[in-house]
């Protein structure tokens, strides 16, 4: 691997030279597990063990899930009850699956928002955030049919609006919602679809994980200064880093024990909590629920794609322009995709030549602002759409897009940033002095 | 900042989550269940209590199609003697002979009696709920402005739910296109078609437990939220043995983390 010089495997006895030289497997995972890490990775960088283990935690609970679910619309939520039931410690299987969804996505968005503060998202690291991108969009629809299998009133009408989404786009869209769904409507067709491409998909984000750690190996972590580790030498390199072995595993797995704790409490003792009772009730397509929520991780994109309303002047006039292809529904859809979309051109919409939100006095603002939005939208995606919802739901989705095209371009240019330290190394020992010495430079913090 | 994230993201899922519009929703009263809190437990006399109010009163309407026979024997349930509940299955009455298929017997041309095995049977012809599920079906706490903060203190409030609506009739009466609607103040809209089931003293209990209407009510309620959740008990004991030892753990971990560290950090 590229990157940060430091020392790589050397088979040692016959038999690993033997195996070298035709498979370097054992030198792949010694490079992996040994890569050099920033000393000064904070709290934040926790997030991405605690969702590979989301991951796998998913897959295993959803293969002994699957051994008993049946995908019929007949059988569907009877088995899922039988589960719960019958299948020795099924209730612990399914509640750990579900609440292990929810865990999965408040990990992905302080993942997400880590990026987004200290600019991991910049060159060279564009193509690790796009294809974190591609994994959180996956984990949106495996998530999101996933929700589907139980086949309870919120899981047949949720797909019912979101499949919907796609018949607003003009023209094909009918043709392609039908397509989607295998018939006319959300029937067994669809059930099935969903089960099979449920089932599919994490080995998908298995292979695009896999992709993403082998991004950033090559560039090397960001870090919370955002400035390189200096690659001038492996002992300039060495007074930057550790290796991710066992300084790292050791934190990392710290950290995961504590989210247990709070996870397992949850699976334990209040396990319905994150769900919405109308699950329980099975699908019934002639009766609609009072009022269709999806699940609490897309309550902030639900919220953009109904904030656009046809009485909002941008929808108005984009409809205008457009000889009325754009209506209100598919500019909701295009929000709603769009508001991801921008977020995945960060790398280009951010000017700011530093890196870390940590020096640019102004970013932090902004960034803060950007979180409580998300918040907001969250909050307002599970009410209705009376006033004032109506306008906070716009008045937030007009942020969301103006932090990413407007605030982000105009602060690199307008911003002053604040002193930088030189080397990671400085700003580490400025947290931990060498004993007895007050030698080593203290920059700003 | 960005420490303070994780924790922002925590308190928001809560507020998110519960924070399920509650519209015309009506009135749940809070109910001190035996089962509440990590140490709560089911109160195995009050679950026999409630199956019985189910079998004399609820049964006649309501089908409880997802909960087998057999589980009525379950530690951590209503918790029968083996040879009453099956003597409780074989004298159970199916209302509804076409919404059991399987019970019919082709060689005699007769629906056979339950077995331990077979669940409630179900019934769809009274044009009732089924009430398996309902304790979980339902909630009774939204509040407030709907952030669901309430649930984190009082529960989901399934059981709450039905106890208040068995309750919660006024005596009013209307008619609407032929159907007689009954006033009740837990009903969401006000109005339910089901005509008040319980009045008090409909059962009575060889120990001679109260049959007042509210105790009645939340035994029931009790016996539902079992039908909805019979694992309850074993899960919560799950939790327990999961969260101490991941307290142990997690301490190793902190400790082992904190000792490696040391010497990079120069704290040794």
């Amino acid at each position: 691997m590229a990157g940060i010089p430091h020392d790589h495997y050397e088979p040692k006895s016959g038999g690993e030279k033997w195996l070298h030289t035709r498979l370097p497997i054992v030198g792949l995972l010694y490079d992996t597990l040994m890569i050099p890490t920033p000393k000064n990775l904070n709290w934040m960088w926790i997030w991405g063990i605690v969702l590979t283990f989301c991951l796998v935690l998913q897959i295993i609970t959803g293969i002994v899930l699957a051994m008993h679910y049946t995908p019929h619309v007949d059988l569907a939520f009877a088995s899922v009850e039988h589960i719960t039931r019958n299948v020795n410690g099924g209730y612990m299987l399914r509640y750990l699956h579900a609440n292990g969804a929810s865990l999965f996505f408040v990990a992905v968005y302080a993942h997400i928002f880590r990026g987004l503060y200290y600019g991991s998202y910049k060159a060279p690291r564009e193509i690790t955030w796009i294809i974190g991108m591609i994994i959180y969009l996956a984990m949106m629809g495996t998530a999101f049919m996933g929700y589907v299998l139980p086949w309870g009133q919120m899981s047949f009408w949720g797909a019912t609006v979101i499949t919907g989404l796609f018949g607003a786009i003009p023209g094909v869209g009918e043709m392609l919602q039908t397509w989607l769904l295998g018939g006319p409507a959300v029937d067994n067709a669809t059930l099935n679809r969903f089960f099979s491409l449920h089932y599919l998909l994490p080995f998908v984000i298995a292979g695009l994980v896999a992709v993403h750690i082998w991004a950033f190996h090559t560039t090397g972590n960001n870090n919370p200064t955002g400035v390189e580790v200096r690659r001038t030498s492996k002992e300039d390199a060495a007074k930057d880093t550790v290796p991710f072995w066992p300084y790292f595993v050791m934190k990392d797995l710290f950290a995961l024990g504590v989210i247990m704790i709070v996870f397992w409490t949850i699976v334990g003792f209040m396990p319905n909590y994150l769900g919405h009772p109308d699950n329980y009730i099975e699908a019934n397509a002639l009766a609609t629920p009072a009022h269709i929520v999806p699940e609490w991780y897309f309550l902030p994109f639900y919220a953009i794609l109904r904030a656009f309303t046809a009485d909002v002047w941008v929808v108005q006039l984009v409809s205008f322009v457009t000889g009325g292809i754009v209506d209100a529904k598919f500019f909701g859809v295009a929000a709603m995709f769009g508001s991801i979309a921008v977020m995945a051109l960060a790398p280009w919409l951010d000017t700011s030549s530093v890196r870390s939100g940590r020096y640019r006095p102004m970013f932090k603002w902004w960034f803060a602002l950007l979180v409580v939005d998300f918040f907001v939208l969250m909050w307002v995606g599970a009410r209705d759409t009376e006033f004032p919802h109506d306008w906070i739901s716009l008045i937030a989705s007009a942020y969301w897009f103006g932090y990413f095209l407007v605030i982000l371009p105009l602060l690199g240019v307008i911003e002053k940033p604040l002193a930088r330290p030189a080397t990671i190394e400085e700003d580490f020992d400025a947290h931990y002095p060498a004993k007895g010495s007050d030698a080593v430079a203290k920059p700003a913090e | 900042m960005l420490k303070k994230l994780s924790l922002a993201t925590v308190s928001a899922v809560a507020l998110a989550s519960g924070a399920f519009a509650a519209g015309d929703a009506g009135h749940t009263h809070d109910v001190d269940f035996s089962y509440e809190g990590p140490f709560g437990t089911f109160d195995q006399n009050q679950l026999q209590r409630g199956l019985k109010i189910y079998t004399e009163v609820c049964s006649s309407c309501h089908g409880l199609k997802f909960v087998p026979m057999r589980t009525l024997a379950d530690e951590g349930g209503p918790a029968l003697p083996e040879d009453q509940m099956k003597a409780y299955a074989k004298a159970f009455p199916i209302n509804d002979e076409l919404s059991n298929p399987k019970l019919f017997d082709k060689t005699t041309e007769e629906y056979r009696t339950l077995l331990p095995t077979d669940n409630f049977p179900a019934l769809n012809s009274a044009n009732a709920p089924d009430l398996s599920l309902m304790a979980k079906a339902r909630a009774g706490f939204h509040g407030p402005m709907g952030t669901g903060i309430n649930q984190l203190v009082n529960g989901i409030g399934g059981a709450e739910y039905i106890a208040s609506l068995l309750t919660g009739y006024t005596g009013e009466e209307k008619e609407e296109a032929g159907t007689t609607f009954y006033e009740n103040t837990a009903f969401p809209g006000g109005w339910i078609a089901m005509a008040p089931p319980l009045y008090g003293e409909d059962v009575e209990f060889a120990d001679g437990h109260s049959n007042e209407l509210h105790h009645e009510a939340e035994d029931v309620a009790a016996f539902l939220r079992w039908t909805a959740e019979p694992h309850q008990d074993a899960r919560k004991r799950t939790g327990f043995v999961a969260v101490f030892f991941l307290v142990i753990l997690t301490v190793l971990l902190y400790l082992t983390n904190k000792r490696i560290w040391a010497p990079i950090k120069r704290k040794d």
